[in-house]
């Protein structure tokens, strides 16, 4: 199932919501806060809150952007979900390194990687 | 925006280690509005392209712009549409300097938490200044708080050909 809101396009994997950025500057100060409520507003859709951001295509990010990904963090830690950030091109990362955000957030290489990890997540390695 | 060149405002840099700046300065106002940054941060970059910086020091320069023109409307002015983002610019082969003021009182960065602690690593704010240290050669707040001088130099190596393109 897609859908999309605001700047954002979402898709369902089960559990799992999938969230893409339709535009590459998308994170830019201006457009921020529009990503945030939207955010916000499909976290709180969710009971347990599943989420996957994908970061592919896109080539800036401010601090305020760090802020938004930071409180949608809170708001699915708060609902005892879990959020998985993917796909960062290198000098974004470079952004998560220095703010040592890497330490909060669990980022992977890739959508997949990042999907299995919340397939697996919680459960038993006997099942 | 209203956009002015500044003439008599060039002149050599005195800041030990720095490469020497030459060049018009160039200014142009913003209202106190977030959706504005954009065709300020466009306006730096479009004469950075001109000298072949590379796309590192674009993202750079326009991280640092976003953070500090940001501050200025949001904790300078307080989102006051009455009040202006004051920015100066000047661009050469070797270097970019921007000037980016507000109307407000100021503020110490001395005094900001760092955002790096792991007990704050949580909280939503504060990260700006940070960032803009980590991607600038060069960030001074005037004593008052209120304006911020960035620093990048161009890392291309193909800056002195730009150079000679530029100035004969």
């Amino acid at each position: 199932m897609q859908q999309d809101a605001a700047s954002l396009k979402i898709t369902r994997d089960g559990e799992i919501l999938q969230v893409e950025f339709t535009s590459r500057k998308i994170l830019d100060e201006g457009n921020i806060a529009e990503i945030g409520d939207a955010l916000g507003a499909l976290i709180e859709g969710e009971l347990r809150p599943r989420l996957i951001i994908s970061f592919a295509g896109v080539d800036h990010l401010s601090s305020a952007a760090l802020g938004t990904l930071i409180m949608a963090n809170n708001k699915i830690q708060g609902r005892e979900g879990q959020l998985r950030l993917c796909d960062i091109a290198p000098q974004i990362y470079e952004v998560f390194l220095i703010t040592k955000l890497n330490k909060l957030f669990h980022i992977y290489p890739t959508i997949k990687a990042a999907r299995e990890s919340l397939q697996n997540h919680g459960r038993s390695p006997f099942v | 925006m209203k956009q002015m060149q500044i003439q008599g405002k060039c002149k050599q840099n005195g800041q030990a280690g720095l490469p020497p700046a030459s060049g018009r300065w160039c200014g142009l106002e913003i209202p106190s509005t977030l959706s504005r940054i954009p065709e300020a941060e466009e306006a730096i970059l479009r004469q950075c392209e001109k000298f072949s910086y590379t796309d590192r020091d674009l993202f750079a320069l326009k991280l640092a712009l976003d953070e500090a023109i940001a501050n200025a409307v949001k904790h300078g002015n307080k989102m006051d549409s009455h009040k202006n983002v004051h920015i100066k610019y000047r661009v050469t082969s070797r270097r970019v300097d921007v000037v980016v003021g507000d109307e407000g009182p100021g503020f110490n960065p001395a005094n900001l938490p760092d955002p790096t602690d792991d007990g704050r690593l949580d909280c939503p704010g504060g990260r700006g200044i940070l960032l803009m240290r980590a991607f600038m050669n060069n960030v001074v707040y005037n004593p008052s708080g209120n304006s911020v001088t960035l620093t990048k130099f161009n890392e291309s190596p193909r800056r002195f050909v730009s150079r000679n393109v530029a100035f004969g």
